[in-house]
């Protein structure tokens, strides 16, 4: 018994040495010894060969091989006008405006149809269906049984992936964590000065390749002359909270955020001592002005690190971007827009929080293939005089949105969870009272 | 969740409706998962408030109205085949029916598609279009932005141009009637794009 219990222990030490020294300290010092590449490499050509295994299989049983379209039924995309118009076409009575007609109806009753068997909303709240299937299980949304071949792949997948991958990302996640939190608390040690600065700096960035290690992320940063600057905000799309750590392997930010409990909470407390992040308590988070108040300030101080905000308030599914909240365009300062594009083939970063907490979500993450993203980083925008913070965001939200090929949409990233306010009815009713009794009722 | 087996199998009598609808297997099953989206509190029916939660659904004028066609008879729960046969209804028209001598009209028919939309307006099923409800609806659709009086024109105007027989009300044959050339087949349809 004792024999074998210092063999395991042996085994342990040896596999701890050899994480270390093969992952973490080259990630430490941002080093590639091009492991990931060749697994990265390996993964590709099998999920191709997979792809065409798959195609060879659908085509005998006759599917039809579709485009990757974010929606299952045909939409008109006309207006309002233009679709009650061509309704009223083949009317022996002239076109009249400023009529009623029975056929009206059909447009209001097919677009309340549309919207049951699909809406915008709810559709961006689910993770985005994939074209073929990545070998996951849990993306296996339209595939049926191919092959034995396919089959066995797909064990050793789940092999490969919950026993050897997992306890490999969850050793690296645990020893990046504990690094950021210790190195934060010895660097809040040192008085206020630039080696501090340089010091908290370099720990963040550490910690943080070593946690993208422990995703197998392999980020392509584009752009890098825009860079975010001190003094300046960024502002990107969310998918999941996965996207800070992405965002800050390629540079520093200073964190807004609820103050939580437990681990979060402590690590919050050990990095606020080395660098100022915004941190608020719940209660202080209703204060609209309070919080615009502090932001300011950080802002104004142009040593502080650039303040990263994500203006959805709320993580949508990397195939749109929703509604950007106007309260982080009021600060004033210049805006760093970045775009964040999630691979989904390899791994579907969604965190879908109605579905899976964040521990359910984590180790998700950590059993799919890899995390495969691509950033872009925008030239910084001003808010221009005559524009104001709702259009202003919108601009900025229209950039990222055509940056990142994603949808842009002005549903509020809030109907998650609320209804919807009557406005929007009202403004329908009002383009269709136009064309009933004309502009400025006569 | 997903087009499987399994899926499939959870559906009651999956041959019937089927052939009662016209919808594929796998069209049935994205309903079933479209079902199942819409039913946050997993009771296995849909009710009012499932569909109002439906923001798009929420801002059309006529959105309780459509909501009121999948409770037909002061129900409030609908299952998933009753979910899936009210659908049906905008199913695309098939070009090319096989005609069997007693068959009964296809529910995506393009005189069917014309009952739903006079049910919109006939609320009370007396086979006419009252005044009165011509009016609710038109009030659905134009909320306050216009005056009583306008809407009174608008209602008498309507009514004289497509009342035939006198009786101050529209019915199921004179609505027709007015529609006849009105590309039915394709507004009030809804094509799967896979």
């Amino acid at each position: 018994m004792e024999d074998f219990g210092n063999i395991v222990c042996s085994a342990f030490i040896v596999w701890l040495t050899l994480v270390v020294g093969l992952i973490v300290l080259p990630a430490m010092f941002g080093i590639s010894l091009g492991i990931t590449e060749v697994y990265m490499k390996v993964l590709v050509k099998t999920l191709e060969w997979a792809t065409l295994r798959i195609q060879r299989g659908s085509k005998e049983q006759q599917k039809p091989t579709t485009l990757v379209s974010n929606g299952i039924i045909l939409r008109d995309d006309g207006s309002m006008e233009k679709e009650i118009t061509d309704l009223r076409k083949g009317r022996s009575k002239p076109q009249i405006n400023g009529e009623f007609e029975l056929s009206d109806i059909f447009y209001f009753s097919k677009k309340g149809f549309e919207s049951i068997v699909e809406d915008e909303v709810t559709h961006r709240f689910t993770s985005e269906e994939l074209v073929s299937w990545n070998l996951l299980t849990r993306s296996n949304n339209n595939f049926q049984y191919i092959s034995l071949r396919i089959s066995i792949i797909w064990v050793l997948g789940v092999c490969i992936r919950y026993c050897i991958l997992l306890p490999l990302r969850v050793t690296l996640a645990t020893i990046g964590l504990s690094w950021l939190v210790i190195g934060a608390s010895l660097v809040g040690l040192l008085p206020n000065s630039r080696v501090k600065n340089w010091l908290s700096e370099l720990v963040h960035l550490m910690c943080y390749r070593i946690c993208a290690r422990g995703l197998s992320a392999t980020i392509c940063y584009h752009n890098k002359e825009n860079r975010p600057m001190k003094g300046g905000i960024c502002v990107a799309n969310h998918t999941s909270p996965i996207d800070i750590v992405i965002l800050a392997n390629d540079g520093c930010y200073a964190m807004v955020g609820q103050v939580h409990g437990g681990l979060l909470g402590i690590i919050q407390r050990a990095i606020v001592k080395a660098c100022p992040h915004v941190w608020f308590e719940r209660s202080e988070m209703k204060d609209r002005s309070l919080v615009t108040k502090r932001l300011r300030n950080h802002v104004a101080d142009k040593t502080k690190l650039p303040i990263l905000i994500f203006p959805e308030g709320t993580c949508v599914n990397n195939t749109s971007v929703m509604m950007f909240k106007k309260g982080s365009f009021e600060i004033g300062g210049t805006i760093y827009p970045v775009a964040i594009k999630y691979d989904p083939r390899f791994g579907d970063a969604f965190w879908n929080s109605a579905k899976y907490n964040m521990v359910s979500y984590l180790i998700r993450m950590m059993t799919s293939w890899a995390i495969v993203c691509d950033v872009w980083y925008l030239p910084s925008m001003i808010r221009q005089e005559e524009e104001s913070a709702v259009q202003f965001a919108n601009r900025v939200k229209a950039a990222i949105a055509r940056q990142g090929g994603l949808v842009d949409l002005s549903w509020d990233g809030g109907l998650k969870r609320a209804k919807v306010k009557d406005t929007y009815k009202e403004e329908q009713q009002k383009s269709y009272s136009k064309m009933i009794v004309g502009d400025d009722s006569s | 969740m997903g087009c499987n087996g399994s899926t499939l199998a959870k559906i009651h009598n999956l041959d019937e409706l089927i052939l009662e609808t016209g919808f594929s297997s796998s069209h049935i099953c994205r309903l079933y998962d479209r079902f199942h989206a819409l039913d946050k509190d997993d009771k296995g029916s849909l009710n009012r408030s499932d569909f109002q939660n439906i923001s798009e659904l929420a801002v059309n004028p006529l959105g309780d109205r459509i909501i009121n066609a999948f409770f037909p008879d002061g129900m409030d729960l609908i299952d998933f085949n009753s979910f899936v046969r009210i659908l049906a209804r905008f199913r695309p028209v098939d070009q090319n029916p096989k005609k069997e001598p007693n068959a009964p009209e296809p529910i995506n028919s393009r005189v069917n598609k014309l009952k739903f939309a006079f049910q919109l307006y006939d609320q009370d099923k007396d086979g006419k279009i009252s005044k009165n409800e011509l009016l609710q609806v038109l009030r659905m659709m134009l909320g306050v932005q216009v005056t009583e009086e306008q809407l009174e024109s608008i209602t008498d105007r309507t009514i004289q141009e497509a009342d035939l027989d006198g009786d101050n009300a529209i019915s199921f044959k004179e609505f027709k009637k007015s529609l006849d050339k009105v590309d039915i087949e394709h507004k009030m349809s809804i094509r799967f794009l896979r």
